[in-house]
């Protein structure tokens, strides 16, 4: 009986080998690797259905280069052992020419040793600036480096004349990144940090931190994190008075944060990519339409209107495309075609990648954008 | 340099706070007082409270004080279902047992609300607006004065329940010794029932009122459910009005460390705390040594 099984299982395995070189030969396999659950699942969870979406689109419309491309996606709930566990999967298992991914920072530069020795490509999502800096032969990104916002925030408050800011960051991977950031471009913009605090992910009241900011000399508060800490801290701000303008980070550029901190984000400004606000740029903005087909593409099928996380993966998926265009198909052949992209123009900003510079964005990714009635407005 | 403003300030957030994590402690020195286990899915009940008033509000359109006082119902009646499924069917089960289960069904319920309301978080109107209140410099929001209000009365309704009605002295019966209490006549199994029915309802009102403030989500329940468990073990599980006093020393501690030394350290000062009263009154402050609790 368990020889029967044996033969059986021997059989249906020659039966597959033999019709996977014939498959392999038509379709492309591409990982991804996004937190759908867990803490980031404000990331990965539109960054996959925007790459399945996207994925769909490019196969409706015949593929690239007549060949179809396969979607593996695996869910690393913003773990870097898991990401690096699924990682390994991609590589061994599913052979993907290319993976896209991971959300998050951490899980990025868990999975960065795993593809360098495979050399296979990868083009993360997440915004730390280690990923891509130093540059990694097989290492590219999509998310714009928190230092571009954070030089967004500086130049605007230069042009205001301020000098004194007190800032206040969440504790965790994004907020000691923005903090780290704040910090080196504060000189150059001879802007003075007089007071630095961080609040925990979880925190539900930060009236003490802004009690602190009260008896400094501040006069902006420039806050970093993701939502919920940033709408308490907009509340807060608003119970104490504080009469100075309040800067947040593109951590919480999307209608949530305005719903979440109702009356309280009123004249709030903050950095964000440009896809919030694609209605309202200028028509001869060369990434507008793009902008305008992704939001209502995904607003039709996902019912929620597509922002700039989601535009991380479109960003992904379409570069490693254009790479596979202009290059070829293999490991190899991507990692060339992505580097030699020039003037991309996509979700995030324009790409221009270049074998010193693996991150392609350049502070004008970001515009300046303020809370007024509730919705939100381009600063001139 | 600190003024005496911010001090004030600093205390005034923190007796805010202070009442939230009182009243969730509140909820489970109930519990612990009728059945001597400490139920880990209070939280969640705190979490239910708060996001199925969202929900009613957003399907129904009610008026906040029909969907409040509906919500209280439904969070009330999952307490029950929970109650009879998870913790009645098992007898003359360890405590350790029903305490790993209490943390299974925590996760369980989590589980559940992150599928149904998925893991954005929720916003609530407040109950009288979001004008701050200024006293003497320093300034508090209204709803932390309707969190102290509601306090001060579950402090008082408690009380009268626990020490001048026939079911809260069964209750309390129950707490010391069971089998005793069972010979005299008490149903120990219905006494366990409602204490879950009160403290879910408690926690269901805590989460609601807290959820102007603190904003709600699916996986509220985890922290809030943490902090309120601190407040009771500091001031003495089985102790209600030790559980609030546990809350405001734990609120003022948070918001003064927050604000004197570094709000990296807000927890660990709490923590901190936590582990100097366990180890030098393993009661409480208000706690009496294991053999009664009261």
């Amino acid at each position: 009986m368990q020889s029967q099984v044996f033969r059986l299982s021997i059989l249906l395995a020659a039966i597959i080998f033999l019709f996977v070189p014939a498959q392999a030969a038509e379709i492309v396999k591409l990982g991804a690797l996004f937190s759908v659950t867990g803490p980031p699942s404000f990331l990965g969870e539109p960054e996959r259905n925007t790459a399945q979406m996207m994925v769909e689109k490019i196969n409706k419309g015949g593929g690239v280069k007549g060949k179809k491309l396969e979607l593996i996606v695996y869910d690393t709930q913003g773990d870097p052992t898991k990401a690096n566990q699924a990682a390994d999967r991609l590589i061994k298992e599913d052979k993907v020419v290319a993976i896209m991914g991971p959300s998050t920072t951490g899980e990025t530069m868990a999975v960065i040793p795993l593809v360098e020795k495979a050399q296979i490509p990868l083009v993360s999502c997440a915004a730390g600036i280690k990923i891509t800096e130093p540059v990694k032969k097989w290492v590219f990104k999509t998310a714009q480096n928190d230092s571009l916002a954070v030089e967004k925030i500086f130049q605007h408050l230069k042009e205001k004349k301020i000098n004194k800011v007190a800032i206040l960051t969440v504790s965790d991977g994004f907020g000691s990144s923005g903090r780290e950031q704040l910090k080196i471009h504060a000189p150059k913009y001879g802007i003075q940090i007089v007071s630095d605090d961080t609040f925990g992910p979880k925190d539900t009241d930060m009236t003490a931190q802004l009690t602190k900011v009260k008896g400094t000399q501040a006069q902006a508060i420039i806050c970093w994190g993701t939502n919920p800490g940033p709408a308490v801290v907009a509340r807060n701000v608003k119970q104490l008075n504080l009469n100075i303008p309040l800067y947040m980070s593109h951590g919480v550029s999307s209608k949530k944060f305005i719903e979440l901190a109702g009356e309280a984000a009123e004249g709030i400004i903050l950095p964000s990519g440009k896809v919030l606000v694609a209605d309202l740029l200028p028509d001869k903005d060369p990434q507008k339409r793009h902008l305008l087909s992704f939001v209502q593409e995904y607003k039709a099928r996902f019912k929620t209107e597509g922002d700039h996380f989601g535009g991380h993966a479109w960003d992904a998926v379409m570069l490693i495309k254009n790479a596979m265009e202009n290059s070829g198909f293999t490991p190899a052949a991507i990692r060339d075609g992505l580097e030699k992209t020039k003037n991309f123009s996509g979700i995030g900003g324009i790409f221009s990648f270049s074998p010193e510079d693996h991150a392609g964005l350049t502070v004008d990714a970001f515009v300046l954008v303020q809370v007024r009635n509730g919705t939100w407005a381009l600063v001139k | 340099m600190e003024s005496s403003a911010q001090i004030f300030q600093y205390i005034l957030s923190g007796l805010a706070n202070g009442s939230i994590y009182g009243i969730i402690g509140f909820g489970f020195a109930i519990i612990f007082n009728a059945t001597g286990i400490i139920n880990f899915a209070q939280g969640e009940f705190v979490m239910l409270g708060g996001m199925v008033t969202v929900f009613l509000l957003s399907l129904l359109q009610w008026p906040l004080v029909y969907c409040i006082l509906l919500a209280i119902l439904l969070t009330l009646i999952v307490g029950i279902i929970f109650e009879r499924l998870a913790v009645n069917p098992l007898k003359d089960a360890s405590p350790i047992t029903i305490v790993i289960i209490t943390i299974g069904a925590s996760i369980f319920i989590r589980g559940i609300a992150m599928l149904v309301w998925g893991k954005d978080t929720y916003p609530l109107p407040s109950f009288s607006g979001d004008t701050a209140i200024n006293l003497g410099g320093a300034t508090i929001m209204p709803q932390h004065l309707w969190i102290l209000g509601l306090t001060c009365i579950i402090i008082i309704l408690n009380r009268l329940f626990f020490y001048h009605t026939i079911y809260g002295k069964a209750m309390r019966a129950c707490s010391v010794n069971p089998k005793a209490a069972g010979l005299a006549g008490i149903n120990v199994r219905a006494m366990v029932l409602i204490s879950f029915a009160i403290s879910s309802a408690l926690g269901a009102l805590a989460g609601i009122i807290i959820a102007p403030l603190t904003l709600t989500s699916y996986d509220v329940g985890i922290m809030l459910g943490l902090k309120g468990f601190c407040a009771a073990i500091i001031g003495g599980m089985g102790s209600g009005m030790g559980a609030v006093l546990g809350g405001f020393v734990l609120g003022i501690l948070e918001s003064l460390g927050a604000g004197l030394i570094s709000a990296g350290y807000k927890d660990a000062i709490a923590f901190i705390v936590l582990l100097a009263i366990l180890f030098f009154r393993p009661g409480g402050l208000l706690g009496r040594s294991g053999i009664e609790r009261v």
